[in-house]
């Protein structure tokens, strides 16, 4: 128990920042660059923990508590998930719904110390992350009603259980596939990247997510960065497990399936970052929308053939 | 014992308000006894109350009454309780915040009115959800309904005040008939007045006229869409602690005479409950949305009412569909999801509430728009305010959470069955995460315009503290909000029983196996706390030695104000777009267009969808109706006249033989 806890902490505040790493390094091998090294994220999150604050006169305790809440979200939200064949250190009925609402309430904190600012460029964002991610919301939940009910259970645990490399035999195959590009969806929307949203820009008009953070900087931006990879992790976690349930019954071997699904998965993010353009804003809640009507006909699937 | 001094409290509760009616107008001795006579009526109910519940059906009044088929029976059970708790706090806080809100000195005329009907309806509810008697129900439904149009109409010399009030009464008095109606057709079933005992009549016949009539009643009075067109203007219009007892207790009696009628049944049809989740839905998504196209922040947590009403509504149709369909699980989850959440929405909205007359009483602006900038001004009211907010959107770790989680719980345990009618109970999940979704994109924009930013107007520059008296009363609220997210399981055990109370099929149940997890949720809920702390302390020392002279980083444009800030109508443009179809929002202003700009401005304004969408226009074309006949019947000839009187005659020697 306590060495599942400290291994599953490792894992996540070791290993996140790398993904981003390989995202950059795959996104300039497509342009024809040599780019950043690959533990450039780490890096710059050392540099960033020893500068020192440029806090607006605007600003109250708001304004740190969303890094606060960014940054913790993430960790706990990660003790609830199976990360590859290694279960979840803590796991419950219903953990699923906390899980979701977990997010939501770094959401909420980010997009306040975002309006804290008083900046209408940051108010701009803060409106526009809420309205995506209610409309990515409905998503999520359907897709975790198709596993829980090709599981049969109501923790996270189950959900994304050993039975899951069996079911992709089954008839279940059509719907697991069709959530798999639901939360795929999901997954750029919630971590700001093309074609949803651009991390690597900080003045277009088109963007969302990054211009919350546009005041914060030093150790605060250090951690908004952390936090950001760290929730990438967590769910990419969640596709991994779909995508590769398989494991090979030691925890070291778990470990480094887990580790390797991950860098293809950031391998794919870079591919899709490299090779699509940006949205335009108006799309954006249209494809959402369509995500919903596909996880629906998932349901409805699974609900037909099991 | 525990009657007596339950009935002590209500009758002190009753009196609060009438010792303030003997005094001069000037003297403050009246609202300090309604105070006192508020809080210690509050105790002993509580007392009585709490005394009651273990020994079950010991706490029982039966006086006879002189109405032919009356009789004053009382019974506390522990789904009287539930709803008991929240008015036993809420009312007795209100009466607090109103000595730093609406004291006697700034309110000469109207003060003494507001604490009158405050205590009335008060005791009106207290009765209401103990009694056992049709006629005695009805009484004490009356008594609030009217007692509740006296506190939307305390500032009577404001129209808007009064228009809300009429809306109000008529809405109120339609419920009310179907009421009659409802309780007519129960006596004629069992035979008398008093309630039935749980489960003990038949679903055929007339059960679901009674159950229908009981929708359309209680649902007016809870602010059901779309029967909840009474409900914005009136708790914008009163004062801000009437709205907090209004939105958090008052409207709660409606869910209360639903669930109290749908246990009298044995058996439930099918379409009951899905009718119930339709509405639920309905209620929670289009009142989230119309919540956010709003700028006035009362009339924006008003419809968050009709939102949280949805939500009680989505539990309440999981656990009917589980009756239904013979699932303990999906009733036990559902009934108790409801039933906590309901206590929930009366502590955090009475929060808010107070929160948002803190907000006016400063400001003296109701406009979310006009203010900015108050958590610098008024530090405990925004700390008590976020922690409101954070409990509406229902995220951990406060109490909004636990109830969500508990209708979510029993939305996915009916998965668990085979494919049946049942599996519909699983559309309440993602529409309850659409309604959390929006939920927070509210909050978000209310708590980030009222309490952050930069002050837009000169009023909000000025903003003063909020008083002790209107401090503490939050405090606590939030104290409350804090515990049952904290400490989930110290409910479980109330809800129990309660559920059994409605349900009595499922006390051979184990009953402690789905709320098993509710200790996890708090201990998670503890983490999150701690790690929050322990982060943001950490981040906040680091943070506390730097320069604040700089301004917000304005890309590069230096001479930013106030005024350009993110507004209400900016914030919410993008959601309220997407919901265009339902919310019918009106436009203001022209685009900006040519090299050479005028001068320029928008704003926008989202109508009640049902009351000036549909009930007016129609109403307007039914007295054009009467209009157009009356002019054609009297038409002023006296040769016509003396064509009705000769008309009448004959059919008067036709009819009498």
């Amino acid at each position: 128990m306590i060495a599942g806890f400290l291994l599953h902490l490792c894992l996540l505040l070791l290993f996140a920042p790398l993904l981003q790493g390989v995202i950059t390094k795959t996104k300039a091998l497509f342009a024809g660059r040599i780019g950043a090294p690959l533990l450039q994220p780490y890096y710059d999150l050392r540099r960033l923990w020893g500068k020192g604050f440029v806090l607006s006169r605007t600003t109250t305790w708001v304004f740190l508590a969303g890094p606060a809440v960014a940054l913790s979200v993430p960790v706990l939200a990660s003790l609830l998930l199976p990360f590859g064949g290694l279960p979840a250190p803590i796991s419950f009925e219903g953990d699923l719904i906390l899980f979701v609402y977990l997010f939501g309430l770094g959401r909420f904190f980010t997009a306040l110390a975002a309006l804290d600012t008083g900046s209408s460029f940051e108010g701009m964002g803060a409106a526009r992350e809420v309205t995506f991610s209610c409309l990515a919301e409905p998503t999520i939940l359907f897709s975790l009603i198709v596993l829980a009910r090709i599981s049969g259970g109501l923790s996270l645990n189950s959900l994304f259980g050993s039975h899951l490399a069996e079911a992709w035999g089954t008839g279940a195959a059509a719907p697991l596939g069709l959530i798999l590009v639901c939360l795929f969806v999901v997954l750029l929307v919630e971590n700001s990247r093309i074609p949803f949203d651009d991390p690597n820009t900080h003045l277009e008009l088109t963007m969302i997510h990054e211009v919350m953070v546009l005041d914060h900087s030093g150790p605060a931006l250090g951690m908004i960065l952390y936090g950001a990879s760290l929730k990438l992790m967590v769910l990419g976690a969640l596709l991994v497990r779909l995508a590769f349930p398989w494991q090979t019954g030691h925890v070291l071997g778990d470990a480094l399936l887990f580790l390797c699904g991950l860098l293809v998965l950031a391998v794919l993010i870079g591919v899709v970052e490299s090779t699509m353009a940006r949205l335009r804003l108006v799309r954006i809640p249209q494809i959402l929308i369509g995500t919903v009507l596909i996880s629906i006909f998932a349901l409805v699937l699974v609900l037909r053939t099991t | 014992m525990a009657i007596g001094l339950f009935m002590t409290g209500v009758l002190l509760i009753l009196a609060s308000g009438f010792p303030g009616l003997l005094m001069p107008r000037e003297s403050e001795r009246g609202e300090q006894i309604f105070v006192v006579l508020m809080v210690l009526g509050s105790l002993c109910g509580v007392l009585g109350t709490l005394l009651s519940l273990p020994q079950d059906g010991n706490a029982v009044l039966n006086l006879s009454w002189s109405l032919p088929g009356a009789a004053f029976s009382l019974v506390i059970d522990p789904l009287s309780a539930v709803f008991l708790f929240p008015l036993f706090l809420v009312a007795p806080l209100g009466a607090i915040y109103g000595l730093g809100y609406w004291p006697q000195r700034d309110h000469p005329n109207n003060g003494r009115q507001l604490r009158l009907f405050y205590g009335v309806i008060g005791a009106a509810m207290v009765l209401l959800l103990c009694a056992r008697n049709g006629l005695l129900f009805l009484f004490a439904w009356e008594a609030m309904a009217l007692s509740g149009f006296f506190l939307i109409t305390t500032e009577d010399n404001r129209s808007e005040a009064r228009r809300a009030g009429l809306i109000y009464l008529a809405a109120t008095h339609t419920g009310t008939l179907a009421l009659f109606a409802l309780f007519a057709l129960i006596e004629g079933i069992s035979g008398s007045f008093t309630f039935p005992p749980a489960a003990s009549l038949a679903a055929g016949g007339a059960a679901s006229a009674v159950f229908f009539l009981g929708l359309f009643g209680f649902g007016m009075k809870a602010g059901l869409m779309p029967l909840h067109i009474w409900l914005p203007g009136a708790h914008a219009a009163a004062p801000s602690h009437a709205s907090a007892l209004l939105s958090g207790v008052m409207i709660k009696t409606g869910i209360y005479g639903l669930v109290r009628l749908t246990s009298f049944y044995a058996a439930i049809p099918p379409s009951w409950g899905i009718i119930v989740l339709a509405l639920g839905a309905i209620s929670g998504i289009l009142g989230v949305a119309l919540a956010i196209a709003q700028h006035d922040i009362k009339r924006l947590l008003a419809y968050h009412s009709v939102e949280n009403i949805g939500i009680i509504t989505l539990g309440l149709g999981i656990a009917l569909i589980g009756r239904s369909d013979q699932q303990p699980m999906l009733v036990l989850l559902g009934i108790s999801g409801a039933l906590l959440h309901t206590v929930n929405h009366g502590l955090f909205k009475s929060l808010l509430f107070y929160g948002a007359g803190a907000v006016i009483h400063a400001t003296g602006s109701r406009q979310i728009d006009g203010i900015g900038g108050l958590l610098r001004r008024m530090k405990w009211t925004g700390i008590c305010f976020l922690g409101g907010a954070v409990a509406i959107c229902g995220l951990p770790p406060f109490n909004g959470f636990v109830s969500e989680w508990l209708i979510y719980q029993g939305a996915l345990r009916s998965l668990q069955g085979s494919v049946s009618a049942s599996q519909l109970a699983l559309l309440a999940a993602p529409a309850l995460a659409l309604i959390g979704g929006l939920a927070l994109a509210c909050f978000v924009k209310v708590f980030g315009l009222v309490f952050l930013g930069e002050p837009r107007q000169e009023a909000a520059a000025r903003a003063h503290p909020a008083p002790a008296a209107m401090r503490l009363p939050m405090l606590v609220l939030l104290l409350a909000c804090a515990w049952i997210g904290l400490f989930p399981w110290s409910v479980a055990p109330l809800l129990q029983r309660a559920a059994t109370v409605w349900s009595p099929s499922l006390a051979p149940l184990t009953l402690a196996a789905p709320l098993a997890s509710l200790p996890m949720i708090g201990l998670l809920a503890w983490s999150l706390l701690l790690l929050i702390a322990v982060v943001w302390f950490w981040i906040a020392r680091r943070s506390c030695k730097a320069p604040r002279d700089a301004a917000t980083w304005g890309c590069g444009y230096v001479a930013s104000t106030p005024r350009m800030q993110y507004t209400a109508s900016s914030f919410g443009d993008f959601i309220v777009g997407l919901f265009r179809v339902g919310l019918r929002t009106e436009r203001h202003g022209e685009p900006v267009a040519g090299p050479f700009p005028k001068p320029s401005s928008f704003s926008s304004h989202t109508p009640d969808a049902v009351l000036d969408g549909a009930l007016l226009p129609a109403a307007g074309g039914i007295a054009w109706l009467c209009d157009r006949l009356r002019r054609f019947i009297q038409n002023g000839h006296t040769s016509f006249y003396l064509l009705y009187v000769a008309l009448t005659l004959i059919v008067l020697f036709a009819l009498i033989p």
